[in-house]
């Protein structure tokens, strides 16, 4: 089989990454332009790993927005004379190059790569965000009240804590499960927990002025019972919402394996600042717990609580490449880099076709890496100031 | 000191008490009961067989008692046999109590593992003795390589040698089991040839370098520079502390002010970190034991949990809880018996 050789497989894949070289230029224009305006991100670029957090995190991010102009091939596609193709392998009939080679089902690693990246990049934040509020919902009043709230919501984030995250994706994502109502009914509390915030938060902040408080509190239910009956029922009314039932399982354990450590963190937080002065001012001017929680507490928790969120998503990134890698929840056809891992890293497999779980494993590791060094140079950053 | 530990032990007891409820809950939902019988029975039961079979063997029961005959605070009654009205075993190929008496875990019997076909006591501590070897070793490259590259890169914070450690710790802590393994296995197996990809041989012919060091250079990879992160920011912050101004400014040389008044006060905090690693490296366990082949612990999880193998997979479940809340308790301990600074109360 004709190949392009090794200068042709680096020009070919930049060449494919057009569209992300064009927005990651725009990317820094602006920082360059704006720098003194953009605050933290602006911080972010005095140093080098800084730099490279940023870059690498924004260069991902990309290439999942573009997926569908980056990849040559569909992740499914098979062109079986392409079997196990060495990296830039040219398909004989119609001439195009397979950059990274093709995998064991004859479809392009490259695109499947790419793909991956999309669905990588839309379930680690979402249900990283989603366990940060679950965990902020819970934390702040553990922290906060003390006492019996705190023993008994501690003493179940311990539980699942000391849970090990494997057996807990064994028990939790497994075919077997999603014909119980197990998935829907954790999806259905967790999924509350973004709704029951963001309507205390407006209702604290607001009750004074109800033609305010009526606006936002319409917006934030019908938004969010819209998004809540897409995800938990797949009943959207409008169909644009709408998560696959293995999805919505993996979402939902994912969820639950890493709010209980946020949880701790937001406690730890909340015990923090309970005692700072302007906590006591805002006691003495009687204004509601909740309202100090969420008004006066939360905001001054920000940056550590950026910091962890930003590895958290690390993290989860690793969960899901576990989840795929022992074959939870996503489909074998699935483009996800812990599925593609998994496929790659059979002995045989390994031995001669190594380039099959590398690639994947390289682009996983390169996200953690970015999201990594994002987090350490805000910390940096929140530390000097 | 002796009460905190006796209350720690206490909710220790709950915790798992708790997580094992959780465990045989799911375990024991019906798609996973189903899947027994159909494997226990012949493949074109009917519907109505499997419920018969299901029925027969008491997994029908009252879930509270089977959970209370599982833990071993109540009786187990032997499976009838209705034609000769003698007790069978509900598994040919494990034994099991002829007469109504308490046997669960409290007295050692963990039941029996449907897919290795014996007593889950007699497969699991020969699988407990291969992983423990594997973590031994692997806490014998990571605890020092780990220390050391925190110490150094902690001792001058900001300098260049610290910029470069602490890029490499942070690429080791985004780097998991699965896709370190990859890498090095790719490297140095399939390029190089230097090594052996598979620990199968680990097993049957004894330990060597070659089929090894792949599984113990993966696990120990990921929490090298979880801990040396760790190691080096206590480090930091001891050495900005008075008492190392007052040595420096007595005129101590510094490697000698970093050995003899630094390290010691900068390795308390490193020390829960790596007690707290070991929950941690249960996973990494699972994974590497699956990529190299390695017949521990975490195959033997993996073994149990995709075979729908309900005895070994809540006494799997039993082990790492009680591993997890164990090294929880030492590490708590520790940290207090280190740091005089600390009293618990």
């Amino acid at each position: 089989m004709e190949s392009v050789g090794s200068f042709g497989i680096i020009v070919g894949i930049a060449a494919r990454f057009w569209p992300v070289w064009i927005a990651l230029a725009l990317l820094l224009a602006g920082v360059v332009r704006y720098k003194r305006k953009l605050g933290l991100l602006g911080h972010l670029f005095d140093s080098l790993i800084g730099i490279g957090g940023v870059l690498i995190c924004a260069f991902w991010l990309f290439t999942a927005i573009f997926a569908h102009w980056i990849a040559p091939l569909d992740p499914r596609v098979q062109v079986s004379v392409m079997k196990n193709a060495l990296p830039g392998a040219i398909d004989p009939e119609t001439g195009m190059v397979f950059l990274l080679g093709g995998d064991q089902l004859a479809r392009d690693v490259f695109s499947r790569v790419i793909y991956g990246a999309r669905i990588v990049l839309t379930i680690a934040p979402a249900a990283t965000l989603i366990a940060l509020l679950v965990g902020i919902t819970l934390g702040l009043p553990a922290g906060y009240f003390g006492r019996g709230v705190d023993h008994v919501l501690s003493f179940l984030a311990n539980l699942v804590l000391a849970f090990p995250v494997i057996l807990l994706f064994y028990l939790l994502v497994t075919p077997g499960i999603m014909e119980t109502a197990i998935p829907y009914v954790m999806a259905g509390v967790l999924f509350l927990f973004p709704i029951i915030f963001f309507c205390t938060l407006f209702y604290t902040r607001y009750k004074e002025r109800p033609e305010k408080l009526y606006i936002y509190l319409a917006v934030t239910l019908v938004v969010g019972f819209w998004i809540y009956a897409g995800l938990v029922f797949n009943a959207d009314p409008l169909g644009i919402i709408s998560i696959e039932p293995n999805e919505l399982n993996i979402f939902v354990a994912v969820v639950f394996a890493s709010s209980p450590g946020v949880f701790r963190i937001v406690r730890g937080l909340a015990m923090d600042i309970k005692t700072r002065d302007y906590v006591s001012a805002a006691q003495t001017r009687g204004e509601h717990p909740w309202y100090i929680m969420l008004w006066e507490m939360l905001p001054n928790a920000r940056g550590p609580l950026i910091v962890d969120t930003c590895l958290r998503i690390g993290y989860t990134t690793i969960l899901l490449g576990t989840l795929g890698f022992f074959g939870l929840g996503m489909g074998p056809e699935s483009p996800d880099w812990g599925t593609a891992i998994k496929d790659g890293s059979q002995v045989a497999q390994l031995r001669l076709y190594f380039w099959e779980g590398l690639t994947p494993a390289l682009a996983l590791m390169s996200l953690v890496l970015g999201l990594n060094l994002l987090a350490d140079s805000m910390r940096e950053q929140s530390l000097k100031d | 000191m002796l009460a905190f530990i006796i209350r720690r032990l206490g909710v220790m007891l709950l915790t798992m008490l708790c997580l094992s409820f959780v465990v045989f809950f799911f375990v024991n939902l019906d798609p996973n009961l189903r899947k027994l019988a159909i494997f226990q029975t012949e493949m074109r039961a009917s519907d109505q067989d499997l419920e018969n079979w299901l029925q027969r063997n008491g997994y029908r029961d009252n879930f509270a008692l089977r959970f209370g005959r599982w833990v071993g605070v109540w009786p187990k009654e032997p499976v009838i046999d209705q034609a000769t009205g003698q007790p069978v075993a509900r598994f040919r190929f494990c034994s099991e109590p002829t007469e109504s008496r308490f046997s669960g875990v409290l007295q050692g019997d963990f039941g029996c593992s449907t897919a290795f076909r014996t007593t889950v006591s007699q497969r699991l501590p020969e699988a407990l003795k291969a992983t423990g070897i594997l973590m031994f070793w692997v806490m014998i490259v990571m605890v020092p390589l780990a220390l050391l590259v925190g110490v150094l890169a902690g001792m001058r914070e900001g300098s260049k040698l610290d910029r470069a450690l602490s890029v490499a710790s942070i690429a080791s802590t985004a780097t998991p089991e699965y896709v370190s393994g990859i890498i090095f296995t790719a490297i140095f197996a399939s390029w190089l040839g230097l090594l052996n990809g598979s620990a199968a041989t680990a097993m049957s012919k004894g330990i060597s370098f070659s089929n090894f060091t792949l599984p113990v250079m993966t696990m120990a990879i990921y929490g090298t520079g979880y801990i040396a992160r760790m190691t080096r920011a206590s480090m930091a912050e001891v050495m900005t502390a008075q008492y190392i101004r007052t040595a420096r400014l007595k005129g101590l040389g510094f490697a000698k002010v970093v050995v003899k008044h630094a390290l010691r006060n900068a390795l308390i905090a490193p020390f829960t970190v790596i007690m707290l690693q070991f929950p941690w490296l249960l996973t990494g366990v699972v994974v590497v034991e699956s990529i190299f082949n390695y017949k521990g612990f975490g195959w033997l999880l993996v073994q149990a949990a995709s075979n729908n193998d309900i005895d070994l997979v809540l006494a799997c479940g039993l082990i790492s809880v009680l591993l997890v809340l164990l090294t929880q308790l030492i590490s708590d301990v520790g940290y207090a018996v280190l740091n005089p600074r600390i009293r618990v109360s």
